[in-house]
């Protein structure tokens, strides 16, 4: 996290489309009178959506007149998520997963990727069609490494797959949403490791195994550093 | 009524109340940043952590969690709090570590130096070392408007700036960008505050990060005068106290008075300062050839007397602006007695309002507390925002209470809270009258307020309009009428009388022309037409000055002691607090010197003596900060003519120019342009 300012190239006016002014109202009703700011938001939210995922100074204002707020009340919400994207980030947002697990398998691999096909963070490509950003942790651990592109969820990715990934979408082909390595959601991966099904799990036979693992290891090192005394 | 044990002190608290306060009564000191007893409780700052006995065990932070969530202990024990136990000392200690983490010590260039809550409670809570090593958080400064400067590399997040600005204030203005380390507080994309009580952010801020601009590297605290007095900029009578050093006035702040202004003040009240010292008379002046020169008192004096013997009584005439005090009114209205004119009046605007009346009529007889125990407001030719607004923020507070409709007659505002907008004219105020609309919900309030500006008073139907407003407003045993008056001096002058006397001219009658001499003390506001020899005695070159033929040097309200009552009819005391420049002096003085050199010499010598004088003829004024009992307002003697149509139109239409030491000011100057470039950005 750092600083986060409006763009310096704001539209002049922003307008709701019919069907989201319709959300919108439907959103507001939701509250009781007097408590319309609760709607906040799913408003802000929604004008992201309709404003190519970037919040525009005309949109905060014009939630802020919707509500009935002063604009520092909706200027604060949009500043404190940063969900809110305040700056271009492209037609496509790639948001990638820099956290534990997910750097253990190889995020540091695919932020490389981003960094040579797209450029430095928060900037938009110059083909217009990308930004990315490092965000914390996404919650698809068991599919790591991974990233969220616009709404969606792209896993299991190797730099491979990922450049792939990224010229599908910049050409306009279709892509695979998930797993990209072809699992189901998070089951495990074909033909590897013991899995919940494992027989050995349930039959005592692994009680105490990784400690008689860690000892055998230790005593192992143990070994190895005395022969290399001698 | 719940007991609890303050270290070791057994206390009994209203359940409602918060640690911190029950802690207060029994007399332990609790450090805070955030909490702030006239705003909503934040329990950010962690400052005010205890130990607590009969709640969660760890330290708690004591302004958020109120006595009422203490258990008693398990033989039936008092709930306890201690505050100078080893955890407080050590919770205490950390949190003013982190607080000093990011702080700058900059106090040497820091103007809040001296009088910082951040300093006063480090010397006293904080341990006398650092242990962080790192850089520290740079913050960049905001432009949050012309009376408010910001330093916000000193800013600790305390959010009572925000929180006052939301609540008290009404605007919204502050608020609170970012998030964690990066929480910023700034105004939306640095525009200008747009509270005609911003200037409190100043005060309310602990540390050195808003700061008031103006005063900005001109004194230290610990080198001012201090002098406790009362503000005359509106007709509420804020308590102020003005700062000096040597001759010169350096600020002015509020005073806390729950009765009248809380602890708020207008940013007029408080930024006039450097109006105080511009554009002022120090010395007589007397016109010849049609050009002003300046003169000697003897001259000047020698001039009036000429010109007052040579004219008739009834062709002499005194009028009494805004900003003038009861003892020189006093002195004023006995030197025309002594001269035997009945051409007297202290309503320059031409108010509608008559003290044989009864002192009912021109009061705002519900009081400025009262209103919190109101049910139902209606505002009639006026917006309390630009011509009180420290009243308008007591109405904000009742407000946000709920359960209060609020109506409004004449021009539509933004006031800071909902009102209903009922109309223009006289005709929807009868149609109140009558019980229609909103006036149905208005006749079912048992404890009513009709606020009525001057607005609505000082036009040819003020009096039928006053007639009906009051009507509408009493109930038994309460009488809601309301007058807001927008000058300090106007309920002391009628509460004197200083009204014609018989078969005499008002105010706008001597202005046309209709007598040979004016007496003019300090009136800036009226237009007085080509003819009358006039004679201005004031403080500053305004229009007044301009027209006149002789010019008398006044005192300001800084420079004299003087009596002021306030809109509510509270009689206050004003204290000197410098001395008028040159050779100007205090008005009583200049008038019993003139009367002796117009041959009609006042019967007082000394201040005091003038009090003893006024005193005796008038003992309500003895009643210092009190509102003197005043006979109930009797509806037969009310007039019963039937207003016009003309729509009303408010007393005050830009809040920052109204009397002359505002208009002399450069700030206020500055803030009225902004002001105007808000209206005309809203318009377009």
């Amino acid at each position: 996290m750092s600083v986060r300012r409006l763009a310096e190239n704001q539209p002049a006016t922003f307008a709701f489309t019919p069907e989201n002014e319709a959300w919108a109202a439907r959103e507001i009703a939701k509250y009781p009178p007097g408590r319309q700011a609760s709607a906040i938001i799913p408003l802000l939210w929604r004008a992201q959506a309709q404003h190519d995922y970037w919040l525009p100074k005309p949109a905060i204002e014009k939630v802020a007149e919707m509500l009935g707020m002063p604009y520092i009340r909706a200027l604060e919400i949009a500043t404190f998520y940063s969900m809110f994207n305040l700056e271009p980030v492209g037609k496509y947002f790639v948001q990638l997963c820099g956290t534990t697990p997910c750097m253990l398998r190889g995020s540091g691999d695919i932020a490389k990727v981003c960094g040579d096909r797209i450029g430095p963070q928060r900037k938009v490509s110059a083909d217009g069609n990308f930004a990315w950003l490092e965000v914390e942790c996404l919650g698809a651990c068991c599919n790591a490494p991974m990233v969220q592109i616009n709404d969606d969820y792209y896993e299991d990715l190797t730099p491979e797959s990922f450049g792939k990934l990224l010229d599908d979408l910049a050409a306009g082909r279709p892509v695979r949403k998930g797993s990209q390595t072809g699992r189901v959601s998070s089951e495990p991966e074909p033909g590897k490791g013991p899995t919940l099904l494992d027989p050995a799990l349930y039959d005592g036979s692994l009680v105490g195994a990784f400690n008689q693992r860690v000892a055998e290891s230790v005593a192992a090192a143990a070994a190895a550093a005395a022969q290399a005394k001698k | 009524m719940t007991k609890v044990l303050v270290d070791g002190k057994e206390i009994d608290v209203p359940p409602e109340y918060t640690l911190l306060q029950a802690c207060e009564q029994a007399g332990a000191e609790i450090p805070r940043f955030c909490f702030h007893e006239r705003l909503s409780i934040a329990g950010n700052c962690r400052m005010c952590l205890i130990e607590v006995k009969g709640g969660p065990p760890k330290p708690q932070a004591s302004c958020a969690m109120s006595v009422r969530d203490l258990r008693p202990g398990p033989n039936g024990e008092p709930p306890a709090m201690f505050t100078n136990t080893p955890m407080v000392k050590k919770a205490r200690e950390g949190v003013m570590e982190f607080l000093l983490i990011n702080h700058p010590l900059d106090c040497p260039i820091c103007d809040q130096g001296g009088e910082c809550d951040l300093q006063d409670q480090a010397m006293a809570f904080g341990v006398d070392s650092s242990r962080y090593g790192e850089n520290k958080r740079a913050v960049e400064d905001k432009y949050i408007g012309p009376l408010v400067k910001t330093s916000m590399n000193r800013c600790i997040h305390c959010t009572r700036c925000v929180r006052f600005t939301a609540e008290v204030a009404g605007t919204g203005d502050m608020g609170a960008i970012g998030r964690g380390e990066d929480m910023e507080i700034t105004t939306y994309l640095e525009s200008a505050m747009t509270s005609e009580l911003q200037g409190n952010i100043a005060d309310l801020c602990p540390v050195g990060a808003l700061l008031p601009a103006p005063q900005s590297f001109r004194a230290r605290s610990w080198e001012l005068q201090k002098t406790q007095t009362i503000d005359v900029m509106d007709a509420v009578g804020s308590a102020i106290r003005v700062d000096t050093r040597g001759r010169e006035v350096m600020r002015i702040l509020p005073r806390v008075n729950e009765a009248v202004n809380e602890e708020w003040i207008s940013d007029k009240t408080r930024q006039i300062v450097d109006g105080l010292k511009t554009q002022r008379l120090d010395r007589p002046y007397l016109r010849e050839n049609g050009k002003l020169r300046p003169a000697t008192w003897q001259e000047a004096f020698a001039a009036i007397a000429a010109k007052v013997k040579a004219t008739p009584p009834a062709r002499i005439g005194a009028i009494a602006g805004d900003l003038a005090s009861v003892e020189e009114i006093f002195a004023l209205k006995s030197l025309m007695e002594s001269i035997g004119s009945p051409n007297v009046d202290g309503r320059q605007d031409g108010a509608r309002l008559d003290p044989k009346l009864g002192r009912a009529s021109y009061i705002f007889n519900a009081t400025i507390a009262g209103i919190e125990d109101a049910d139902a407001l209606l505002i009639v030719g006026s917006n309390p925002r630009r011509e009180a607004a420290v009243l308008n923020a007591r109405i904000r507070k009742r407000f946000l209470r709920g359960a209060f409709p609020i109506g409004l007659i004449g021009e539509a505002a933004d006031l800071t809270y909902a009102a209903q907008y009922l109309g223009a004219g006289p005709e929807t105020l009868a149609d109140v009258a009558a019980g229609k609309g909103f006036g149905d919900i208005f006749s079912k309030a048992k404890k009513p307020l009709v606020i009525v500006g001057q607005g609505a008073l000082a036009r040819e139907d003020g009096a039928a309009i006053l007639a009906l407003a009051a009507r509408l407003g009493a109930r038994d045993g309460w009488n809601g009428l309301c007058v807001l008056h927008t000058a300090a001096a106007r309920v002391g002058a009628l509460d004197l009388g200083f009204t014609p006397g018989a078969g005499g001219l008002d105010a706008s009658a001597m202005a046309k022309g209709g007598v040979d001499v004016l007496f003019n003390l300090g009136a800036d506001e009226i237009q007085i037409a080509p003819g009358p020899f006039v004679i201005y005695q004031g403080s500053h070159g305004d229009a007044g000055a301009h027209r006149a033929d002789v010019i008398l040097p006044g005192a300001a309200y800084t420079e004299k002691s003087g009596t002021w009552v306030n809109t509510e009819g509270r009689v206050q005391l004003g204290d000197r607090a410098a001395f008028p420049p040159g050779a100007a002096r205090e008005d009583w003085a200049i008038l019993r010197a003139l009367s002796e050199a117009i041959g009609h010499k006042l019967p007082f010598d000394s201040l005091n003596a003038l009090r003893v004088a006024l005193y005796r003829a008038h003992p309500m004024f003895a009643l210092v900060d009190a509102i003197p009992e005043s006979p109930a307002l009797d509806m037969a003697f009310l007039s019963t003519a039937s207003p016009g149509k003309a729509a009303f139109a408010n007393a005050v239409g830009d809040f920052y120019l109204t009397n002359p030491i505002a208009r002399a000011s450069a700030v206020m100057a500055q803030c009225s342009a902004l002001a105007r470039g808000r209206a005309r950005q809203a318009a377009e």
